[in-house]
């Protein structure tokens, strides 16, 4: 059994409708660790050496967070600047993170539809994420195809629990490991996996 | 039996109530029918302990259900009454008035004439506060829908008496002979003889006058008695207000219970309103148990006996007749089903304001004896069935609901008590602020009279009272509360504030603010783990804007500033193992300390080497290119 450690980033999770409703329940899952990054350091004084250990005692690493100005909330990028050590993560020794599968489960207000040249975003949400991509690349770890849950801004709850649903096979698949991982290569989305 | 005088009676009383309440809660049947096992036992017809006077005894002991209105008005701001005004008024006139009429009908069914039937209906309507509140209270229901339906229905019928006490003496029967006069109740009024109206002027008056009183006078006063911090004097004014209230409402010809009800909702927004509790609370408690035993005791099995079929019919009759009427008017109000059950199981049986109206009734020529008597029998017998019938439904009927009542407790009576703050000087009241800012009402005690006023007059809801006193703790909610905040400023004051919610309310969270690092040893030797140095944030602010005044960046400065916080903050954990022997302390703080100083330095020539690692580039320069710039 694969272990999954979820870093979920939402500075305003109070006001959170979609990903409030998405989290519920990950932690009770069986080999799933869920770390609420903006509750454990509110500061943002992020402890490196602890979050280096948690990283290394799991095989998943998944960032959960909603996609604020075409990239992360600031927790996570302080996040990657801080934990992802050169001589750790990258580099000449650092083999830390190696062959770890790297998932990002990400919730966008606008549609689909508009992340593409036609489209008022002018880019698709996986040339937008190039740079997670290519920090997975450079820590050696290989990068799944995004979950998207896009349109929060007009989602029904029957569109959300789906997701839900979506999500949890999703883990559940990656952790015993009956998801081929072969099968994603073509795939832009996790999404499309379901269909 | 011959009684050797007060002490005889107060040893017999007391024993009875300490042997057989324990024994009764032990066996899951609550205080209440303790005290009535206690009150047969020792009564006339088993041991015969007390006699005749015991009905003195009663009286002198409605006297709890008095108080025990008093600390309901405490718990209740006029606001909240408000709120239950339709159910006061719709379950309780509606619960009065058809009972009333029933039973009325049955009696004149058997043979009575309307006028006694009316009398009986009306005595009969009635439910009995003590009993149904106590039990109520001990289940922990009071502030349930279904309790405060009970409660709503009981203070309507409180009010009712009056009334009912001025209709009977027109349903006198000619020819039925009356006892002697001077048995008559309610014969020492000032409004003897007075029309209606100027009745119903006098009432309003004083009724205003009380309410006035109570906001502009009862506050200084006691003020000034908090100020001689002599707790008995408190005590003594606490009683004197209660007593007062009592007497004054007798003198106008309304219930005590009434008069004591509305002052204390007038005072139920006073600063003092918990340490009234806690004072008032132990003479409620005493008063009510020995009423409790007083009912047991009057029950008189020789009646019972002579005519056993009579009185338990009867009994069953009352007990039937009540709870079909509250549980349908419970269904047209739309009260759920389980809570409806505990609402009208609770409710089903005569009042001790029966046991009043019945005499009333002999002396004014409305009932013969020989009719009263027996239905003093049932009414006893009733309240005595009362826990039995709780009991059964808690037991029996309640586990078939799937949904329990405590999902929705407490959204309408209960005040939001999560928080208690002990200690509201410059420290407590930033702490207070700063939650109310975010929604959160905690509630506020403080020992000082004078800071009292001060904040309440700028609007803050503070108590006045001793937050190490278990009593106060517990009025000002502990034992549900999640938080208590200790931010007071004596360190000896902390620590018995800490003693006492440690010693009773062992769940409850403690966060303890700290003048220095010994009393903080000492804090964490009591177990505290959220402890918060007075000084230590704010010193450190300052250090930071001073290192920025010397050309420090900002940013890192705050970090640094942060690390030393932590790293101090786990020093502190660990030398409180040590702090015992003084000269072991000092020398293991200064190593400490000097290792602290060493190891920032050394970051901060490292560029905060553990923590900024990723924001620093030599490792990479190395790694992959080579330095040409100068530093």
């Amino acid at each position: 059994m694969k272990k999954i450690l979820i870093l979920f980033a939402h500075p305003a999770y109070q006001k959170s409708r979609v990903n409030k409703v998405l989290i519920k329940g990950l932690q009770d899952i069986e080999g799933v660790t869920f770390r609420d990054l903006y509750q454990v350091y509110p500061e943002m004084d992020i402890e490196v050496k602890d979050e280096q250990k948690l990283v290394e005692e799991h095989d998943i690493i998944v960032f959960h967070h909603p996609f604020y100005w075409y990239s992360s909330p600031a927790i996570l990028k302080e996040w990657q600047d801080l934990v992802l050590t050169h001589g750790w993560a990258y580099g000449s020794q650092g083999n830390s993170l190696k062959d770890k599968l790297f998932l990002q489960v990400m919730t966008t207000g606008a549609g689909q539809e508009t992340y593409c040249q036609q489209g008022h975003n002018k880019m698709t949400i996986r040339q937008l994420l190039a740079p997670f991509e290519q920090t997975a690349n450079l820590c050696q770890m290989r990068y799944l195809p995004p979950m998207i849950i896009p349109g929060t801004y007009a989602i029904t709850k029957e569109e959300v629990m789906k997701h839900k649903e979506n999500y949890k096979n999703l883990l559940l698949g990656l952790r015993d490991e009956k998801i081929n991982l072969d099968d994603l290569v073509n795939k832009q989305y996790f999404n499309e996996y379901f269909k | 039996m011959e009684q050797g005088g007060f002490f005889f009676q107060a040893l017999v009383y007391l024993a009875a109530a300490v042997v057989a309440v324990p024994i009764a809660k032990k066996l899951g049947l609550g205080s209440v029918l303790g005290y009535l096992l206690a009150g047969i036992l020792i009564g006339p017809f088993l041991l015969g302990f007390i006699g005749e006077e015991g009905q003195d005894v009663m009286h002198f002991a409605e006297f709890g259900v008095v108080m025990m209105l008093f600390l309901v008005g405490l718990e209740l701001q006029p606001s909240m009454i408000w709120k239950l005004r339709r159910s006061i008024f719709g379950l309780g006139g509606s619960q009065m008035g058809i009972t009333a009429v029933i039973i009325m009908g049955i009696a004149v069914a058997m043979g009575f004439a309307w006028q006694t039937g009316l009398a009986i209906g009306l005595t009969f309507a009635l439910s009995s506060t003590a009993i149904v509140l106590q039990s109520l209270n001990e289940k922990g229901l009071m502030k349930t829908e279904a309790g405060q339906n009970a409660f709503s229905v009981l203070l309507f019928q409180d009010i009712a008496v009056i009334p009912i006490l001025a209709i009977l003496p027109y349903l006198a029967i000619e020819g039925l002979v009356s006892e002697s006069s001077s048995a008559a109740h309610h014969a020492t009024t000032w409004v003897e003889g007075w029309a209606i109206w100027q009745k119903t002027i006098l009432t309003i008056a004083v009724i205003t006058t009380m309410v006035a009183a109570g906001k502009y006078l009862i506050s200084p006063m006691f003020r000034l008695i908090a100020r001689t911090d002599l707790r008995e004097l408190f005590t003594a004014a606490s009683l004197l207000l209660v007593i007062s209230a009592a007497i004054l409402m007798t003198m106008i010809g309304l219930s005590p219970a009434l008069g004591t009800f509305i002052a204390g909702v007038v005072l139920a927004q006073s600063e003092f309103r918990h340490e009234l509790e806690t004072d008032i609370e132990p003479f409620k408690g005493l008063l009510l148990g020995l009423f409790f035993i007083a009912v047991g005791a009057s029950i008189d099995f020789e009646l019972i006996a002579n005519q056993p079929t009579t009185i338990m019919g009867l009994v069953v009759i009352l007990v039937i007749v009540k709870f079909i009427v509250l549980f349908i008017i419970g269904r047209i109000f739309k009260v759920g089903l389980d809570k409806n059950m505990v609402f009208s199981f609770s409710l089903a049986q005569g009042g001790e304001f029966a046991f009043v109206l019945l005499s009333f009734s002999t002396s004014n020529s409305i009932l013969p004896t020989d009719v009263a008597n027996p239905l003093v029998a049932v009414v006893a017998i009733s309240m005595a069935l009362t826990p039995l019938l709780m009991l059964f439904n808690e037991k029996l009927i309640q586990p078939r609901f799937g949904t329990k009542e405590i999902e929705k407790e407490g959204d309408e009576m209960q005040e939001d008590k999560n928080v208690i703050i002990a200690g509201f000087g410059r420290f407590g009241s930033t702490i207070g602020r700063f939650l109310q800012a975010n929604g959160v009402q905690a509630t506020y005690l403080d020992l000082d009279p004078d800071n009292v006023d001060l904040l309440r007059k700028l609007g803050l809801k503070v108590f006045y009272g001793d937050a190490s006193r278990k009593d106060l703790l517990h009025a000002a909610g502990a034992a549900e509360a999640h938080l208590l905040i200790v931010a007071v400023d004596e360190p000896e004051k902390t620590k018995e504030i800490i003693e006492t919610a440690n010693k009773h309310f062992p769940n409850l969270e403690i966060m303890t603010r700290s003048q220095s690092f010994l009393d903080s040893y000492r804090y964490i030797d009591m177990g505290v783990d959220k402890l918060y140095l007075e000084f230590f944030d704010t010193s450190l602010r300052m250090g930071v804007d001073a290192l920025c005044h010397l050309g420090h960046r900002r940013h890192e400065s705050f970090r640094a500033s942060r690390t030393f916080r932590k790293q101090v903050m786990k020093f502190m954990t660990e030398l409180s193992e040590v702090h015992e022997d003084k000269s072991l302390l000092l020398s293991e703080a200064k190593k400490r300390m000097q290792f602290l100083e060493q190891s920032m330095l050394q970051e901060k020539e490292d560029f905060h080497k553990e923590k900024d690692h990723g924001w620093d580039a030599s490792q990479q320069i190395n790694e992959f290119g080579e330095e040409k710039l100068e530093v």
